[in-house]
């Protein structure tokens, strides 16, 4: 093992750990927006909207995000051509944000929900006797103390997300697993740059665990 | 550029010897179940013996099991795939080295490299279920086996575990459909498994959603009759009075 090609290479995996953070913000965020979405479906008194979103969940739920992101990045030109009816090129990263952000609102979803059934009924009552809508009570009184709830919880998915983004390896996207591996294959060192690659990794997911878990003791009442 | 959609498809010839689309599926189908269920037995041993280490009265051992669990949950599972699988044979023994990179055939390397990283990765996911199970149980179990002169060996093989397996039925069921869902990271390194075989197929037919929304079907499928096996075996093995069941 000969790790001295590493400095050379860091600006090369710096983009990388670029590329692989834009793609778990972007996640993140799609990813609770329309999670939260489902959720108020979920918990709705319609029950055909209940019904839509649970299946969505369940369906998300029960098959790879490896297949998700196949399929996207190979589906989803067709699917653009019959919308607009000409050819739209979106490229490697469009479609792969659009399948995390898919693939974790059904994850964000049932943090949401749980989040949600997790305070009391008292506080909808009271939001209902001020005379409030039901868009007001979910908008000032609800989900405000769900979010402070759940926020151990969302981060910690995000750090699961943070690990999967490797995954876009097989669409060819740059992320930072797949600039270590070409840094290293280029001057023949892939080993070492696999395991700096890994050890990375595990250095910025475990320090942001643990940050998870010192911040859910301090927000515990 | 237009789409023709076909569901018949799956019945044509692949124009690889006498082989239709759905045998490809078929076989990947056997490929997938054969690294869940291989990696699933290591994890489930592997996870227990840690578990159990993590929960034992002596902090050297508990905490090899601690460093163990964060290290694998804290790695991306690709990242230990490509480790297992590019990096690993490079420091074995010369001897094994040729056998693995010369003796055995691609695809039994790569089953190999698959089924011990999925394997080892579940294991600390295990581990975390199998400990919580035995911290859930009253601290008065342990007492009253030691108290009727039981050891260590004994208080976890005849009363914690039998008990804890029971409770944690449901998030291991969880885990164990994720080794099927997690099974897929096969595909990159060249086994032709469920999602390797679909690639295919819809590269070869041009019948692109046809073959997603097939592999889609397999896995939903796969996952929803485990998932009700499961619940049948947690009705069956319920410790009376302790936990109520099917939500009743």
């Amino acid at each position: 093992m000969d790790f001295s090609g590493i400095i050379p290479a860091i600006p090369g995996m710096w983009n990388g750990m670029l590329m692989t953070l834009h793609l778990m913000v972007m996640g993140v965020v799609g990813g609770i927006i329309i999670g939260t979405i489902l959720a108020l479906m979920r918990l709705s008194s319609s029950k055909l909207m209940a019904n839509i979103a649970g299946a969505y969940v369940n369906y998300f739920r029960s098959i790879p995000l490896l297949l998700v992101i196949t399929w996207f990045y190979l589906a989803v030109p067709f699917v653009l051509r019959w919308i607009t009816g000409q050819d739209t090129p979106i490229g490697a990263f469009t479609s792969c944000v659009v399948a995390f952000m898919m693939f974790e609102a059904a994850y964000f979803c049932e943090i949401v929900r749980a989040g949600v059934q997790s305070i009391s009924r008292g506080q909808m009552g009271a939001a209902q006797a001020l005379g409030m809508t039901y868009s007001q009570m979910m908008r000032l009184i609800i989900l405000p103390q769900a979010f402070r709830k759940m926020t151990p919880l969302l981060l910690q998915q995000s750090i699961i997300l943070f690990q999967d983004t490797s995954l876009v390896y097989t669409v060819g996207l740059v992320d930072f697993l797949n600039s270590a591996r070409s840094s290293g294959d280029i001057i023949g060192r892939s080993n070492e740059f696999l395991v700096i690659a890994g050890l990375v990794y595990f250095t910025i997911s475990f320090v942001a665990s643990r940050l998870v878990k010192l911040m859910q003791k301090r927000l515990a009442v | 550029m237009n789409y023709n959609w076909d569901w018949g498809v799956f019945f044509k010839s692949t124009g690889i010897g006498s082989e239709t689309y759905l045998d490809w599926y078929i076989s990947g189908l056997g490929w997938t179940i054969a690294i869940a269920v291989a990696a699933w037995i290591i994890a489930l041993l592997l996870g227990s013996v840690l578990g159990v280490m993590r929960t034992v009265p002596n902090r050297i051992v508990s905490s090899i099991a601690t460093v163990y669990v964060e290290i694998f949950r804290n790695v991306p599972l690709l990242v230990q795939l490509f480790i297992w699988y590019f990096v690993v044979p490079d420091l074995l023994p010369e001897g094994m080295q040729e056998w693995y990179k010369q003796d055995l055939n691609p695809t039994t390397s790569a089953f190999l490299s698959v089924v011990v990283c999925l394997g080892l990765f579940t294991a600390a996911r295990v581990c975390e279920q199998v400990r919580t199970g035995i911290e859930a149980l009253p601290p008065g179990q342990e007492s009253a086996a030691r108290a009727m002169g039981f050891k260590l060996p004994q208080i976890y093989w005849n009363v914690l575990l039998p008990q804890a397996y029971r409770i944690i039925i449901p998030p291991l069921t969880s885990e164990f459909l994720n080794v099927f869902k997690n099974s897929s990271v096969a595909s990159l390194i060249g086994l032709m498994e469920l999602l390797a075989q679909t690639k295919q197929t819809a590269e070869f037919s041009a019948n692109l959603f046809e073959a997603f929304t097939l592999a889609t079907l397999i896995y939903f499928t796969l996952n929803m009759s485990l998932m009700l096996l499961m619940r049948l075996i947690e009705k069956k093995v319920a410790v009376p009075g302790l936990i109520s069941v099917g939500g009743k």
